[in-house]
């Protein structure tokens, strides 16, 4: 049932006068059919997590721990055998539909290549499945649009091509970094209700990166919080969301606005700043802004303790049942 | 040919003629300037001597007129396809050019092949082993490419394969005594080809690679300079990386989505290699006595050929406009934001 | 990247950061280490040439030997001081007219940006007709018109050089006068000369002296060039340039071409090193980077 086990990840990135650890020791699975949330900050190491999965980082960065997927350790695997599993496994969608396709080549190329390389289907074969999953993302005209040039097509529709270029190898698991984040608000709830429709189509497993909790509680199946390049609280969205039990899960859902809320009531923010890569606390790396920090919070890192089909990592614990 | 094409057409021929008359107005001005008299180059020190003779000269180049007059004259007779006649070779300027440019531009078109060729490839292994030995490895070799006098590695070439090994002949576009073949295009090779004279081009190809080579050098240095930093201005790019995330192999994420994106780019250079040719050109054919414009402009300098001058000039004005004008087609080619719709 | 890696040795790491520090400098360091030795050969030529530079030895043209390490010529000059002595007419003259040109580049560049009016377009212009001739085309034409001699090819040099200069100081004073601090100094009621003087120049410097450092190998190449073509320095002055040129007609007597055009070569590169190196310090916007056109 789990397509996707991730194990103490943990990736450093050298810059040009030190080591910075970007992801540190995350572990989570990822179950058949079902949307993994994960949500945190910028800068929290949420990006960088799933592109080091697909060997996607740039040279300096050094990546540990296991990802074994369908048995398969990504993290393991030598860069060749990765390259087989990316594309045609693992479809991957960018926060940014006007950065992430190529602005010289036709969208039928975009669409096509992997499919090509990947199964060596003929330029026929290709043209007829891209112009279904075009039709199926909801693309007017498909054999038009296979033809012309990324720049010809709003974000909306870019990003609708690029989910349609995700998947046009059959993958297990697509995993949507930011995908809406570049959006109008207007196009935002459309692309999710695809991708919502695409997995439940498809039995397709996905990988969601949002800041937006708002999306998770609509969307997603399982949900991870993360912070400072760490899992702080993990388990299913619904239970999750309504009960969160870590102090910063539940800063970061006071801090969203309300449409219940009384008017005029004002917006709560998370006093200090994010945790960044390079400056990181010790100990918990939410302490310096939490309220119930008590001394061992400074100074010990605390474990990701199992509480039923939930995860914490806070030994304080502060919003227990 | 859809309208808007006309339209940029017409700007470029505008600039051509624009750019000619510059041309042909400084030159014109700079070859006023000399002290000498061309009367005494051309007709030698004992005839010279005599002052009809040079003013017969004189009247019969129309020297004696005033000089506005005399540009005036050479424009109208421009216009009708005149460029005068070479006080030189007395032949018209524009037969003499018909049989330089051909030469210089078979040996420009491989020696700029040859620097793509090369240049591309070098460019994009030092950029993506940037910073790695093979990185700094190739930049002192090009900076050495652009450091060394075109002239002084011609000399170099033919005494090592010339005069040593003897694989290349020492000069001319042909063994001495052989016929040309008949004039189509005016490249030797292209034209031995289209006669099916096939050992006559390859005499004309064996002729041609030295001199092509050595003329590439600085080009190829430039095209990896140029390349490098191309690349390394897109590599980290989004869609590079969304290329890598379909799984495509490491060659086919390079050449067709980094290398693309960086063309434009790369043609950019395209004008700057051209310029370099010509420039090369002069220094390389007179070592390798090559009949082409290199040598003519040369000839022409040394002599203060008024008329021959000029019609060098204005043939750089039309490869300056012609190639620009190609850059800009290219780059439509390769980027479809660009196209004119 | 022949593929990307998910996984880099720590010692990879490590390595990248010693070699940046390790290669980036000693191409600066060996350019200005030949550089200097070229000026101080110039300048001590009389005390380094073993013969007078126009002294006759016979037999002609010996091949290098103990007495004429790198042989005598087809006079029965010695190649050695005339190598040396050589460093005397390329090296000042190319910094003579690197400098001429800058100043006349610069100037009128900055008068072009600063006073847009009618100044710009014919500044502008001209460097556009300059630039479509190639250089040695336009050298040689005012060389010959002007007569072939060294003061001439100076000149002629300076004329195809200075564009580029006037260009980029154009482009970088129109960039600056925009600037927040140069505004700002106008509006404190600094004359335009003032502003011009103390706030907008010292800003061109750096890229004006990568320039400056890259044109001085091109201009000791395009010296060379028109000397090799008879339309420079004259026999018998020791020139690099119609040293080679001598040596292309006696292939048999390699030494008399090869080392006059090693001395171009690496006085050349040593400028073109240095150039590129300083680039990297000085110039970190790349505003000198692809207007370094060869011309030799």
């Amino acid at each position: 049932m789990t397509l996707l086990a991730v194990d103490e990840l943990r990736v450093r990135v050298a810059t040009d006068d030190r080591t910075l650890q970007i992801v540190d020791g995350v572990s989570y699975e990822v179950g058949e059919g079902r949307i993994f949330g994960i949500a945190g900050e910028s800068g929290s190491g949420k990006t960088v997590s799933v592109l080091a999965l697909m060997g996607l980082l740039p040279r300096g960065a050094s990546v540990t721990g296991s990802a074994r997927f369908e048995g398969d350790d990504l993290v393991a695997m030598p860069a060749a055998q990765l390259r087989q599993v990316c594309g045609r496994e693992i479809g991957l969608v960018f926060q940014d539909p006007l950065t992430s396709f190529h602005p010289m080549l036709s969208v039928g190329r975009q669409l096509t290549e992997h499919l090509r390389h990947h199964y060596g289907a003929s330029r026929g074969d290709a043209r007829g499945r891209a112009l279904a999953l075009l039709e199926e993302v909801r693309i007017p005209d498909p054999a038009n649009a296979f033809d012309r040039y990324p720049h010809e097509f709003s974000g909306g529709m870019r990003q609708r091509i690029a989910i349609a270029g995700a998947l046009m190898c059959e993958p297990r698991l697509l995993i949507a970094d930011e995908p809406t984040t570049a959006l109008d608000v207007t196009v935002q709830a459309g692309i999710l209700r695809l991708i919502d429709r695409l997995r439940r189509d498809r039995a397709l497993s996905v990988i969601l990166i949002t800041h937006d909790l708002g999306v998770m509680s609509a969307l997603a199946d399982d949900l991870a919080i993360f912070y400072g390049g760490r899992i702080v609280e993990n388990g299913p969205a619904t239970e999750l969301l309504a009960a969160p039990r870590h102090p910063y899960t539940r800063a970061l859902l006071e801090a969203l606005p309300h449409p219940e809320s009384g008017r005029g009531e004002p917006l709560r923010g998370i006093p200090g700043a994010p945790a960044q890569p390079g400056s990181l606390p010790s100990g918990c790396v939410f302490h310096p802004r939490c309220a119930y920090a008590v001394d061992s919070c400074r100074t010990e890192v605390p474990p990701l303790r199992r509480l039923g089909d939930r995860a914490l990592a806070c030994p304080v614990d502060p919003f227990a049942p | 040919m859809p309208w808007p094409f006309f339209r940029f057409l017409g700007r470029r021929l505008a600039a051509l003629v624009v750019l000619a008359l510059g041309i042909t107005f400084v030159a014109f001005v700079l070859t006023q300037l000399v002290p000498g008299d061309p009367a005494l180059t051309a007709l030698g020190p004992v005839t010279s001597a005599d002052p009809e003779a040079v003013a017969a000269y004189h009247a019969h180049w129309g020297m004696d007129k005033p000089l506005p007059v005399q540009y005036l004259t050479y424009l109208w007779n421009l216009l009708h396809g005149d460029l005068g006649t070479s006080q030189l070779s007395h032949q018209p300027v524009l037969n003499d050019l018909q049989h330089a440019i051909p030469a210089t531009m078979e040996l420009a078109f491989l020696s700029i092949a040859f620097a793509i060729v090369v240049g591309v490839p070098l460019g994009v292994v030092a950029a993506i082993r940037q910073n790695r030995a093979s990185d700094h490895a190739l930049r002192v070799v090009s900076l050495a490419g652009i450091s060394m006098p075109t002239f002084w590695l011609a000399l170099l070439a033919l005494y090592v394969f010339f005069f040593k090994l003897d694989w290349f002949p020492g000069g001319g576009r042909l063994d001495p005594g052989t016929t040309p073949p008949g004039q189509i295009t005016g490249l030797y090779t292209v034209d031995a080809v289209l006669h099916g004279q096939w050992s006559l081009a390859w005499d004309a190809l064996h002729h041609l690679i030295l001199p092509a080579l050595v003329l590439a050098a600085f080009n190829v240095s430039l095209i990896t300079r140029y390349t490098r930093s191309a690349i390394l201005e897109v590599i980290n790019d989004d869609y590079v990386r969304a290329a890598r995330a379909k799984g495509l192999p490491e060659r086919v994420v390079v050449i067709r989505h980094v290398l693309r994106a960086a063309l434009p780019s790369v043609v950019t250079v395209l004008g700057l290699v051209f310029a370099n040719v010509l420039t090369g050109a002069v220094l390389v054919e007179n070592i390798f006595a090559w009949p082409g414009i290199g040598q003519y402009a040369y000839q022409a300098s040394i002599e203060l050929d008024l008329p021959a001058i000029m019609g060098v000039s204005l043939f750089v004005a039309v490869v300056y406009v012609t190639v620009n004008f190609v850059v800009d087609v290219l780059y439509g080619v390769i980027d479809p934001r660009l196209r004119l719709t | 990247m022949s593929s990307a890696p998910a996984v880099i040795p720590e010692e990879a790491v490590v390595r990248r950061r010693w070699t940046k520090g390790f290669f980036s400098q000693p191409l600066a360091v060996v350019g200005a280490a030949i550089a200097i030795g070229w000026l101080l050969v110039a300048i001590f030529a009389p005390l380094l040439a073993p013969y007078d530079p126009l002294a006759q030895d016979f037999p002609l043209t010996q091949a290098p030997s103990r007495e004429h390490l790198f042989g005598t010529d087809e006079l029965g000059r010695d190649v050695l001081s005339r190598v040396i002595y050589g460093a005397r007419l390329s090296l000042p003259l190319a910094i003579l007219l690197v400098a001429l040109a800058t100043a006349l580049g610069s100037v009128l560049g900055a008068l072009a940006g600063y006073f847009r009016s009618w100044v710009d377009p014919v500044v502008m212009r001209t460097t556009d007709l300059v630039f479509a001739f190639p250089a040695i085309i336009l050298a040689m034409v005012v060389t010959a018109s002007l007569g072939p001699n060294v003061r001439n090819a100076v000149l002629a040099i300076v004329i195809v050089a200075w564009p580029t200069y006037a260009r980029v100081v154009r482009g970088l004073v129109l960039s600056l006068g925009d600037a927040e601090f140069v505004q700002a100094s106008r509006l404190l009621g600094s004359s335009s000369r003032r502003t011009l003087l103390h706030d907008v120049l010292p800003n061109l410097a750096g890229p004006v002296v990568v320039l400056a450092t890259l044109d001085l190998a091109n201009a000791i190449l395009l010296l060379a060039g028109l000397s090799f073509l008879g339309l420079g320095a004259q026999p018998p002055d020791p020139e690099w340039g119609s040293m080679v040129a001598v040596g292309t007609q006696y292939f048999q007597y390699w030494w008399m071409g090869t080392f006059p055009g090693l001395a171009i070569f690496t006085a050349v590169i040593a400028f073109n090193f240095l150039g590129d190196s300083l680039r990297d310090r000085l110039d970190p916007r790349g505003v000198s980077r692809g207007k370094h056109q060869g011309v030799a």
